[in-house]
């Protein structure tokens, strides 16, 4: 057992998840179910991302891993070595010269071009679970547009907080059918999700495949009196000294002070040599 | 000075040497060998191999020694290399009525046909420190009519309670079952699929379960009315040469319950079953199955729902998978900076809204 098939996954496997890839593409926002595979990886690790890349991934491919932003995370190295070694496509840190980017948490901050494919991985993927437990109910939900819970949801965030107290993995309508999950990516990269890069969606363990194609209408679910707002730390970054960036805070002494930094590394590092 | 978020490369090589350091452990003692998993820590092998849905004791002992004997990490390990595996086609099912028996034993009957045979069991044993083993492994000798015994056939106990017409008769629908491991899990889902992910299912889950249908929750009183150990012979019907021929033998563990059942609207009263198959030998998986089984049962046969866990397929089936659950519940170690970033952010907002609102009393 020393030699694997390209990206791991056998032809019949990948044929499998593609198909699924091109029904979620087909009906953008609308989970599809996938006969996931267990992957050398745990599950809840990327699992899905990692399938989902396994199919779209050619030998001509530039593939880069990010995971909070930074290609250089422990997960997203493991990840991108396990495509070096399985698949042998070339890798790269930088968001303009890769055609598939793996991402765990976050959108790059560079504006992503047609031809591109940003592939997510998704730990939970239904945005109904934490108001309902059971995927039969939810699944039941979807099919009916039946999305009451979640306004209502919404709605006694305000009542209760004055704000909608979701901070990341903020829910989405999709062409305005289907309510989706955008992953765990802060809500400060939500407005990127109107994009023209193909994006996809890969949930493993939950054993779902979603997705937008480029310039699909996404819209972030609020209230005309309480309108979604991106927010981020107000601060600049501390490297680069971006004002528009998602930043990371860093604890850097013993009396605890802070310092931020841009999570999106490749964006923080092109900034610096540019001499902005 | 942001070392948190550089280095991971060098950080994750250094990991893995560290690993595999403490995995050999001390240098002056001898290396275990994997045949010596094999054969003397089989029933670790056996979990490792039901749980792992792949029948190969050579590949979970090797997975046991790699995963430091964490069976779940070694369960693992096999998982992940079976999906790089072609899949031929679904074999005869086996006849476990034809099984040569290591054990057999009946909770029901004092005596039928076949015999009690019990076993290399733990059962009886009393559970003191041998610290005879410490020093040597010497094997008492032989018994020589243990061969004999198990040589006789063993008709399935319950067949003798259907004769009667005293359990449910049980539909067989001769349609080929789903195989979970190459469809998406889809609800509800039929008994074979059911029995499917519970004989893949963890232990640890399983036999929690059974245990409270024991303790009222959904509880089912059950028998055992045939605990079976013994190997199997496994068919497969060869297209080319229109019959099918042996490919090699498993070792099963089988248990069938006899439940108490008073009927129900649709359903006369009766014994009904409750059924459990696992590789290897692994007794208390088999029985925690057969229970469990049995209280997913309730629907076809016209029982309630009290709303026990046990009774509930979603939850059952979508947290029996000792993979799934791992590795989801370990992927919170890995780096949350940025939702928790922005949590923390949203927190500080709320507080300091909230403490502007509220002058100070």
């Amino acid at each position: 057992m020393t030699e694997y098939t390209f990206a791991y996954l056998d032809e019949q496997t990948k044929r499998m998840i593609r198909r699924a890839i091109l029904k979620g593409l087909a009906i953008p926002g609308y989970q599809v179910p996938f006969a996931s595979r267990e992957m050398p990886m745990p599950y809840g690790w990327g699992t899905g991302g990692v399938q989902v890349s396994a199919a779209v991934l050619v030998p001509c491919d530039v593939l880069k891993v990010i995971d909070q932003g930074a290609d250089d995370t422990t997960n997203a190295v493991s990840i991108r070595r396990f495509f070096e070694k399985t698949a042998g496509v070339a890798v790269t840190q930088d968001t303009q010269a890769a055609t598939v980017i793996q991402t765990r948490h976050r959108i790059p901050e560079a504006a992503l071009r047609e031809g591109q494919v940003l592939v997510y991985q998704v730990p939970i993927p239904e945005p109904l679970r934490f108001l309902e437990p059971s995927e039969v109910e939810t699944r039941k939900m979807h099919s009916l547009e039946d999305y009451g819970l979640m306004h209502v949801k919404l709605y006694e965030d305000i009542s209760r907080h004055g704000a909608i107290a979701t901070a990341y993995a903020y829910p989405v309508k999709v062409e305005g059918r289907y309510v989706m999950d955008p992953s765990p990516i802060p809500k400060f990269d939500n407005p990127k999700l109107d994009m023209a890069a193909i994006q996809l969606f890969g949930a493993g363990r939950e054993q779902r495949i979603y997705a937008l194609p480029p310039y699909t209408k996404v819209v972030s679910l609020d209230f005309d009196d309480f309108p979604f707002e991106a927010s981020k730390p107000d601060h600049p970054c501390g490297l680069c000294g971006a004002q528009d960036s998602y930043l990371d805070e860093l604890i850097v002494d013993d009396d605890g002070t802070r310092m931020f930094m841009c999570s999106d590394t490749d964006f923080c590092a092109k900034r610096r040599e540019g001499g902005s | 000075m942001y070392v948190a978020v550089k280095g991971g490369e060098r950080a994750i090589d250094a990991a893995h040497d560290w690993l595999a350091e403490e995995r050999r452990g001390d240098l002056s003692v001898a290396e275990l060998s994997v045949a010596q998993i094999r054969e003397q820590l089989s029933l670790a092998v056996n979990r490792v191999m039901a749980e792992g849905s792949l029948y190969d004791p050579d590949l979970a002992a090797l997975a046991i020694k790699q995963a430091r004997g964490d069976l779940i990490e070694a369960v693992f390990l096999i998982r992940a290399y079976r999906t790089t595996l072609p899949r031929f086609g679904p074999s005869r099912p086996v006849e476990t009525e034809d099984m040569v028996c290591d054990r057999r034993v009946s909770a029901t009957f004092k005596d039928a046909p076949g015999g009690q045979v019990l076993g290399p069991t733990f059962d009886y044993t009393h559970r003191l420190l041998d610290f005879k083993l410490a020093a040597d492994g010497a094997v008492p000798e032989g018994d020589e009519e243990r061969a004999e015994a198990s040589a006789e056939a063993m008709p399935h106990i319950m067949d003798f309670l259907a004769r009667e017409g005293l359990v449910q008769r049980e539909e067989v629908s001769g349609q080929m079952p789903p195989d979970l491991t190459r469809t998406p899990l889809e609800l509800p889902a039929e008994r074979a699929l059911r029995l499917q992910s519970l004989a893949r299912g963890d232990e640890g889950f399983l036999l929690g379960l059974a245990y409270s249908t024991q303790r009222g929750y959904a509880r089912s009183h059950a028998f055992v009315a045939e605990l079976r150990v013994g190997k199997v012979a496994v068919e497969m019907d060869i297209p080319e040469l229109g019959f099918a021929i042996e490919i090699g033998e498993v070792e099963l563990t089988e248990c069938e319950t006899v439940n108490q059942f008073q009927g129900s609207k649709t359903e006369p009263p009766q014994f009904t079953r409750g059924y459990g198959l696992v590789f290897g030998m692994s007794e208390r998986k088999a029985i925690s199955m057969a229970l469990v089984d049995r209280a997913l049962r309730w629907k076809e046969l016209g029982e309630d729902n009290v709303g026990a866990p046990a009774q509930d397929e979603e939850f059952v089936l979508y947290h029996a998978d000792n993979i799934q659950a791992s590795g989801f519940l370990e992927h919170i170690k890995l780096p949350h900076y940025v939702d928790f970033q922005s949590e923390l952010e949203l927190i500080r907002k709320l507080r300091r809204e909230a403490s502007e609102e509220e002058p100070p009393a």
